[in-house]
């Protein structure tokens, strides 16, 4: 039992935590990619300049020496969602816009998009430096220990608060997404901009304010997927820099322009992540008793090391291609 | 007045121009069908009243204003409306959606306008709830000219609504189309069967080379010996 509540721990809920992070990192790039039909290779700086947002405004209500019952880093959200949103639509306005106004092709606004990377993680460093920076350090971390010895384990289970949060808060604006797709008239509008652009145009659909919308969700959800890492290790300049591969593989695994597709494939890189780098021996160890000398299991028996984590998301992604082109929801091929 | 009238418009995509001076004029009870050989330039002309084209040249007024490269989402408030031949649904939408995305210029309560397309097309009605992408060509077709009646628009423009489909569904739409106009809303379409199309046309246009080579009621085009000859197949 008690191997299996280590399992959980370093699987099930690591897994849970990082998967939330890409789901919610991949669509917005998904629904960018629907919408404006390119890679914004720079949503991984909209999630670093969240997290920043998120940063000051928590050290803002620290200085006011307001307390909060949840780490302030949760409080200061949707705020931090705003500004972040305005930040998107800025990028989008000074750099995109002009260039899908000369009809840029998809390749260039990708390379554009590159540049937006580069400029505001190098806007980042000017004023944070390249060290890191921790939302606890006026505050705790709290940690729950779910005592589990009515089960006979004697490894209680692990889970911090920010844990706990980011899990409910992914799960929320999951759903909040899902309605705002499904029922209102302007998330019906992006839908039909993403299926045929030229028949939204058509039906009178203001394709301008679609895009702008479309810039405020990705926005504010990467907002969200960069201050829920930031909660959970620690702030960096190259914060979600890092993390962009599997936000991608991610998007494209789930299908490219697909909303669903890319919190399954969020989910999917972020529970094989954990699985891969997850030490078997622990589980395992039992099995020495029973197994002959010369079959002793090692110390550490992963499926691939820590360091090469990010291998699993581009595995995934080969086969998922190789076998589903266009991703496990039907996306865009291109 | 005229509901819409364009008076030699000169247009095109950039480059050579692909109307020469087109004129036409359309009341809200005309059915106005345009013919003519392949090049022509008769989508070109619905295009070019719908903004999706630079237009150069005259002028095109709707309603006594003029409309001439006015963007859709400005057209479709003020009653145009208009079918493209091709991917005119939204494939992974439902019926209903594709229906209420018709809508979304309408600020207004949509909900009997509804009720009116399902009631012209009672088959939609039954697959409200289906992917528009699932649906064969004909009902795909319904679909279409239902997402722009959704508008309630004073005039419909439709590129060609028989292209492609059976000859049954060829009489379903026709009749359709007929019925809607009799409902108040004026009709320019462009259509390849031509001879059954003008049978039913108070106005007819045969286009050539970007400009109007013969303009009448469809009976008098179609009773024309040379028309006839050089348009209509003999």
């Amino acid at each position: 039992m008690t191997e299996f509540i280590f399992f959980l721990n370093q699987v099930v809920i690591s897994g849970a935590v990082l998967g939330c992070i890409y789901a919610l990192g991949a669509v917005g790039i998904t629904l960018i990619f629907g919408i404006l039909r390119f890679a914004h290779f720079a949503h991984s700086e909209l999630m670093t300049s969240g997290a920043f947002f998120a940063f000051l405004l928590a050290g803002l209500f620290a200085s006011w020496g307001i307390v909060t019952p949840i780490p302030t880093g949760f409080v200061v959200l949707p705020l931090a969602m705003a500004l972040t949103a305005l930040l998107a639509l800025g990028i989008d306005k000074g750099f995109y816009a002009p260039l899908r106004k000369r009809g840029a092709k998809p390749v260039i606004l990708l390379i554009a998009s590159i540049g937006v990377t580069l400029m505001v993680q190098g806007l980042i460093r000017l004023f944070f430096g390249a060290g890191s920076y921790s939302f606890f350090e006026n505050e705790s971390k709290e940690i729950f220990r779910i005592d589990t010895s009515f089960l006979g384990s004697t490894r209680p289970l692990v889970m911090t608060e920010p844990q706990v949060l980011m899990i409910v808060v992914t799960i929320i604006s999951v759903l909040a997404l899902h309605l705002f797709l499904t029922r209102s008239r302007l998330g019906k509008a992006m839908r039909a901009m993403a299926d045929n652009a030229d028949l939204a145009q058509v039906s009178g659909i203001n394709t301008a304010l679609v895009v702008r919308v479309t810039w405020i969700v990705a926005g504010a959800l990467a907002c969200m997927a960069g201050t829920m890492l930031a909660l959970d290790v620690t702030l960096k300049p190259d914060l979600a820099f890092n993390i962009i591969i599997p936000i991608f593989a991610a998007a494209i695994v789930g299908g490219l322009g697909q909303a669903y597709g890319a919190i399954a494939g969020g989910l999917l890189i972020g529970f094989a992540e954990s699985l891969a780098v997850f030490n078997w021996t622990m589980v395992l160890r039992p099995l020495n008793g029973v197994l002959p000398d010369w079959l002793q299991l090692p110390n550490t028996l992963a499926l691939v090391p820590t360091e090469y984590k990010l291998t699993v998301a581009f595995v995934i992604l080969v086969v998922v291609l190789l076998v589903r082109p266009t991703g496990i929801f039907k996306g865009a091929s291109s | 007045m005229a509901l819409i009238e364009l008076k030699h418009v000169v247009g095109g995509y950039g480059g050579a121009p692909i109307l020469n001076g087109v004129d036409m004029a359309i009341d809200q009870s005309d059915i106005g069908v345009i013919v003519g050989p392949n090049g022509a330039g008769k989508s070109t002309t619905l295009k070019a009243i719908f903004g999706l084209l630079k237009v150069t040249g005259g002028t095109i007024e709707f309603d006594g204003e003029d409309v001439a490269n006015s963007l859709p989402d400005k057209l479709v408030p003020k009653g145009l409306s208009f079918v493209p031949q091709e991917k005119n649904v939204f494939t992974s939408m439902s019926v209903e959606e594709n229906l209420e995305m018709g809508a979304f210029t309408r600020r207004d309560n949509f909900a009997e306008t509804m009720e009116w397309v399902y009631e012209m097309f009672p088959v939609l009605a039954e697959k409200r709830r289906q992917p528009a992408g699932e649906l064969s060509g004909g009902q795909r077709q319904m679909v279409a000219m239902g997402r722009a009646l959704m508008s309630k628009p004073r005039l419909l423009m439709l590129d060609e609504p028989s292209a492609g489909l059976s000859p049954r569904y060829v009489i379903e739409i026709f009749e359709t189309i007929v019925r809607v106009n009799a409902e108040g809303v004026g009709i320019l379409m462009v259509e390849q069967n031509a001879r059954q199309a003008l049978a039913f046309a108070s106005k007819g246009f045969v286009l050539a080379g970007g400009q109007n080579r013969f303009t009448g009621t469809g009976a008098e085009l179609i009773a024309d010996p040379e028309v006839a000859k050089s348009f209509l197949g003999g």
